[in-house]
C-alpha cells in the first residue's frame, strides 16, 4: 500500500511549520509575580522557583560566598539583587534565569535594600564598615558612606531597611548609632545620625507603613525605637524587658528582625537567648504577651494576613517550626520539616509557606490552612527564600 | 555585672572586629586567673595530638557544625562576620588553650556562646587544632 503523495506533502508542511517553533528556544511569555529565589548557600547558586507550580524553573551559578545572603527585588519584579557575604552584589534576571552583572563592592557584607523609587540599591557592609549605594540598572557606584565613629574607626553596619523618600535606615553595631541616609540627591547624600541608642544593635526593622524603626540590642536589654515621622523626638527605649535579662543565656544564632514581625497592631519579636516570643502593641509600644516556644527563635514571621505567626529556632532546636495563632496567642502547630531549618517565606497572600531545611537538602512547602505538605523540592544546603512579592513592601 | 575580657593579646585584625568599651572591660584579677588557667591548659594541650581524634562520622559532624553554625556569625568561609575571622593568620598569636576555653565556655559580654553542651573537651581541642592549620571543607 502506498501513501498518497498529498498526505505525505501535508505531513511535511506540518513538520516544517512546527519544528522551527520547537527549536526557537523562545520561552512562552509569563509574569514574575509568583516567582522567587532560593539561596543554595554553599554552592554559590540560586534556584529560581515558581510558587504557583511549586517547582524549580531555573538555576543561576557563580554568585560567590552566599552564607548569610539576602535578596531584594526590582519593582518590576524581574531582577533579583543578591547580597553575598563576600561583598558580592549580583543582579540576576529571574525571567531569563541569567546573571546580568556581578560586582564585588566590599570585603564582607550583611545585606542591602532597594530605594522607594527602585533606582538605588544600598549595601550594608561589615568590612569596610559602611553603606555603599549603586544604580539599580547598571550597578555603577553612586555613593559611599563610611560608618565612621569615634576617632575615625569604622563600624559594622546592620539592620538596613528602606524608608519612604529614597532613604535608608541602618544601625552601627560598634558605634551604638542609628543613621538615616537620604539619597534623594544621590550625588550629595544627607546623613542624619542618632547617638547612644543602646549597646550593640544587632538588627533592625521598619514597620510595614515605613514609620517606625526598631533596633534590637545585643549589649543590653530593650529595643531602640525611632519614629521616622518625628525624628526630632529622638530615640525611645521600649520593651525594657526585651533582651537577655538578668541571667544572660547563650545565643546560638542572632535573631533576625524585619517588617514581617508585624501582624495587625501587634509586633512579634524573637526573644534573645530565651525560649519566648515577645508581643508588643504597635500603638503604645508596651509588651502585651510572652509566648513560650520550643527554642531560641530566629525568624518570627507573620503570615501576610496576620492570623498566624510562624517561627524557626537556633541550634540545637533548629529542626522545628512552630505556628502561633495570633487570636489566642497559643502555639497551634509544631512541624519538623527537616534538619537545620534556616528560613521560611510566605507566598504573596500566605496560602502556603516555603521552609528551607539545610542539612536535609530540601525545601518543604506547607499549606498554611491545614499544615499539609504540598511539595518537597531538592536543594543543596538551602538557606534564604525570597519571593518577588517583597518588591512592593516597604522595609524589604 | 560588667563584661570582662579574656586575656588574649589582640592582633590588629581582632581589634578591628571587637567592640571596645562594651565587650572588653578589663579586670586584672580575672585576667590573671585566666592567664594561669591557660598556662596550665597549654601543658595539657601539648598532649592534644595524642588524644583520640573523633571518629570519621563525628569529625564530619564537627566540620559541619563549625562551617555552618559557627559560620552563621564567623562566616561560612570563617573570614568573619559579626564575629571575628577564624582563619589561621587571625588566630596564630592567641594561646590555643584560650581558644579552646572560648569555644567551650564562650566569651562573657560578647555574642560568643558556650558550646560545652555540644562538645567534649577533646573535640574542642581538635577543633582548635584544625582551625590553626586551616579548617577543613565539608565533604559533599
Amino acid at each position: 500500500m502506498t501513501i498518497p503523495k498529498t498526505i505525505l506533502f501535508g505531513w511535511w508542511m506540518l513538520l516544517s511549520l512546527l519544528l522551527p517553533l520547537a527549536w526557537s528556544g523562545e520561552p512562552p511569555l509569563r509574569g514574575t509575580g509568583d516567582l522567587g529565589v532560593i539561596i543554595e548557600r554553599s554552592a554559590g547558586r540560586i534556584l529560581i522557583v515558581d510558587t504557583s507550580g511549586n517547582n524549580v524553573i531555573g538555576r543561576v551559578d557563580g554568585l560567590g560566598d552566599l552564607s548569610h545572603a539576602s535578596v531584594v527585588f526590582s519593582r518590576d519584579q524581574r531582577y533579583a539583587y543578591v547580597f553575598g557575604r563576600d561583598g558580592g552584589l549580583s543582579k540576576v534576571d529571574i525571567l531569563r534565569g541569567a546573571l546580568e552583572k556581578r560586582i564585588v563592592q566590599g570585603g564582607n557584607s550583611i545585606g542591602g535594600a532597594i530605594s522607594q523609587d527602585g533606582r538605588l540599591v544600598a549595601v550594608a557592609n561589615y568590612e569596610p564598615g559602611g553603606l555603599k549605594v549603586f544604580a539599580a540598572d547598571t550597578l555603577e557606584p553612586v555613593a559611599d558612606i563610611p560608618a565612621t565613629y569615634g576617632d575615625g574607626k569604622l563600624s559594622k553596619v546592620v539592620g538596613i531597611a528602606d524608608l519612604p523618600g529614597d532613604r535608608f535606615i541602618y544601625s552601627l553595631f560598634d558605634a551604638d548609632q542609628i543613621w538615616i541616609a537620604d539619597l534623594r540627591d544621590p550625588k550629595s547624600p544627607k546623613v542624619e545620625k542618632f547617638n547612644g541608642i543602646g549597646r550593640a544593635p544587632y538588627d533592625g526593622l521598619v514597620t510595614p507603613d515605613g514609620r517606625y524603626y526598631l533596633a534590637g540590642l545585643f549589649g543590653e536589654d530593650g529595643i531602640a525605637l525611632l519614629d521616622t515621622w518625628q525624628p526630632q523626638r529622638g530615640i525611645q527605649r521600649i520593651l525594657a524587658s526585651y533582651g537577655q535579662g538578668e541571667q544572660k543565656l547563650p545565643v546560638y544564632k542572632m535573631p533576625h528582625l524585619r517588617g514581617w514581625a508585624v501582624a495587625g497592631h501587634q509586633v512579634y519579636l524573637p526573644a534573645i537567648g530565651h525560649h519566648e516570643v515577645l508581643v508588643a502593641d504597635t500603638l503604645s509600644w508596651k509588651e502585651t504577651a510572652r509566648i513560650p516556644v520550643r527554642g531560641q527563635p530566629v525568624f518570627v514571621v507573620a503570615r501576610p494576613d496576620g492570623r498566624q505567626v510562624w517561627l524557626n529556632f537556633a541550634f540545637p532546636d533548629n529542626g522545628f517550626v512552630q505556628v502561633i495563632d495570633t487570636l489566642t496567642g497559643r502555639i497551634i502547630q509544631t512541624l519538623e520539616p527537616g534538619k537545620a531549618v534556616l528560613h521560611l517565606e510566605f507566598t504573596p497572600r500566605g496560602e502556603a509557606v516555603w521552609v528551607s531545611a539545610r542539612d536535609d537538602n530540601r525545601v518543604v512547602v506547607y499549606d498554611t490552612a491545614n499544615f499539609a505538605k504540598l511539595a518537597e523540592l531538592p536543594a543543596a544546603s538551602p538557606s534564604g527564600i525570597f519571593f518577588t512579592s517583597r518588591a512592593h513592601r516597604i522595609g524589604f | 555585672m560588667r563584661p570582662r575580657r579574656w586575656s588574649f593579646k589582640r592582633s590588629p585584625l581582632d581589634a578591628r572586629s571587637t567592640r571596645e568599651g562594651v565587650f572588653f572591660v578589663g579586670s586584672q584579677q580575672i585576667r590573671l586567673l585566666i592567664w594561669l588557667a591557660s598556662g596550665l591548659l597549654c601543658g595539657s594541650l601539648v598532649l592534644a595530638d595524642e588524644l583520640p581524634t573523633p571518629s570519621l562520622e563525628r569529625s564530619r559532624e564537627l566540620i559541619r557544625m563549625v562551617r555552618q553554625d559557627c559560620g552563621s556569625c564567623h562566616g561560612l568561609t570563617l573570614r568573619g562576620g559579626l564575629g571575628p575571622a577564624l582563619l589561621p593568620e587571625a588566630l596564630r598569636d592567641k594561646p590555643p588553650a584560650g581558644l579552646k576555653y572560648t569555644i567551650l565556655f564562650g566569651r562573657p559580654g560578647t555574642a560568643m556562646p558556650p558550646w560545652k553542651p555540644f562538645l567534649s573537651e577533646a573535640e574542642a581541642d581538635w577543633i582548635v587544632a584544625q582551625l590553626l592549620r586551616g579548617f577543613p571543607e565539608e565533604s559533599k
